[in-house]
């Protein structure tokens, strides 16, 4: 077996559109660990079979926190906040988790709910008054989790503009030079340190209120450990859903049979929206190292205390082991869950706010636009380039007028 | 003083939180998430997973009193 550690680029080449690279098949069958060289940071192995991935993200013999002060290997300039959740393991994150998971839950979702169906409707008359057509991307997509999250966290939604930049450069692999990256990234430091500033003079009952309760009242995180929740909650609470409802779309009108199960049967939503999870790669790379703290044996091979490894979530999401015909888009598949919010302690944060958002943007599209379609053809499509999550940048679509 | 640990396993979305987060007390197998044993002496990480999980299926009582400790309302 060879230990040689190829780069990314020349193993997987650039990702197009949302197809994913056949080498990871070949991989699950052929080579489950191999080495790899991200575009930053040490050589690592690199997982592609679902049962490993659970291994390397749910077992505490594999550890975040010891990415601090290695060179951790990743696709994306920035490092992150060592305040940040994603930098620390139990019971140090936990500490930090049980701060916000309450405001996540399957149960503080579902009261969202309501508000989230009520933006996605205004989102859509006000495509309707204008269209057809529209475009997709900026006339609904980036708007509803983006005033979802700004509500739930207390960020003025018209600092969008500003904001939207800055959260680019967290998520930029070649989008922004490094220079760039570091400046947005210290931009929106200073936008988010002025608002906790603003909280702590005026209290108000939103997420960073809280935050900034359990901070000065409380002592239960640090000045750095606030900001960069919060930093967090923001960048990640919108971007994905965002990435996510165009590429449910563009999966579904690329899928016209299982378009049409899903307007037959409204009921099949939730299980749609697992479904196109599992299906759709959002990340076109590998997700944050783990280091392991002792030698574990994984898929045929030793990896050593102390190596990195990442795990490519769209491999295993594909895992024939698990998923009969795998890459067959089928919304009525009663398998294993999938791997899409990722799995362990790291589990998304905001799993249920985003399956619930995917829901009622799916709902909405597909019950209030008839005939729903792209506008000209899949060539004016514009694709996301240089940046984590994969996803159009434009997608003009168009429907039957009433 | 014992606590009684109990996981929904209709409601449990085996997202692996509780395993990782408190590896004493859970385990999920097939996607689903079991206490290694009912009952155990109180134990912070047992309370972390309940409080961190995404669908509170994870309860925690207090076996004398029978008062729910985790999740908080």
């Amino acid at each position: 077996m060879t230990t040689t550690a190829r780069s990314w680029s020349e193993i997987f080449g650039e990702p197009d559109r949302l197809s994913i690279d056949p080498e990871f098949a070949e991989l699950r069958r052929e080579q489950s660990l191999r080495r790899v060289r991200l575009p930053y940071g040490e050589p690592a192995w690199l997982v592609t079979r679902y049962e490993d991935a659970k291994v390397v993200l749910g077992d505490p013999r594999f550890s975040r926190a010891a990415a601090n002060g290695r060179d951790e290997p990743r696709t994306r300039y920035h490092v992150g906040s060592p305040g940040s959740l994603l930098r620390h393991d139990p019971p140090e994150h936990s500490r930090l988790r049980r701060l916000v998971a309450k405001a996540f839950t399957a149960r503080r979702v579902e009261g969202l709910r309501p508000r989230a169906q009520q933006i996605a409707d205004q989102l859509i008359d006000r495509m309707m008054a204008q269209g057809p057509p529209a475009e997709l991307v900026e006339d609904f997509a980036l708007p509803l989790p983006i005033t979802v999250i700004c509500e739930l966290l207390g960020v003025p939604v018209e600092d969008r503009v500003d904001f939207r930049l800055w959260s680019d450069a967290f998520l930029s692999t070649t989008r922004f030079t490094p220079e760039q990256v570091t400046e947005y990234v210290g931009r929106m430091r200073e936008y988010m340190a002025g608002l906790i500033a603003e909280h702590r003079e005026e209290p108000r009952d939103d997420l960073i209120g809280a935050l900034v309760t359990a901070r000065d009242e409380q002592d239960r995180l640090s000045e750095e450990e606030l900001l960069a929740m919060a930093e967090g909650i923001l960048v990640a609470g919108h971007e994905t859903t965002a990435s996510q409802i165009p590429n449910f779309v563009y999966t579904l009108l690329t899928h016209p049979e299982q378009l049409a199960a899903v307007r037959a049967d409204p009921g099949l939503i939730p299980q749609a929206v697992e479904e196109l999870m599992r299906y759709v790669p959002l990340g076109g790379g590998a997700g944050s190292a783990r280091y392991a703290l002792e030698d574990v044996e994984l898929g045929g091979v030793t990896v050593r205390a102390g190596e990195p490894v990442v795990v490519a979530l769209q491999s295993a999401n594909r895992d024939e082991s698990i998923y009969a015909d795998p890459d067959t888009l089928d919304l009525h598949r009663r398998e294993a869950s999938h791997v899409g919010f990722g799995h362990g302690p790291h589990h998304c944060l905001g799993a249920q706010l985003a399956r619930m958002e995917l829901q009622v943007a799916l709902g909405a599209l597909v019950q209030r636009l008839p005939g729903l379609r792209f506008a000209g053809t899949e060539q004016d499509i514009v694709w996301k380039t240089g940046t984590a999550t994969r996803g159009p940048a434009r997608l003009p679509i168009t429907w039957d007028r009433p | 003083m014992t606590w009684e640990i109990e996981v929904d396993a209709g409601t449990c979305i085996g997202s692996g939180i509780c395993a990782g987060t408190a590896p004493d007390h859970f385990k999920v197998v097939d996607g689903v998430s079991h206490p290694l044993r009912p009952e155990t002496d109180p134990a912070e990480p047992a309370l972390d997973a309940a409080e961190s999980c995404p669908v509170e299926a994870i309860t925690i009582r207090d076996k004398e009193t029978g008062r729910t400790l985790a999740p908080e309302e």
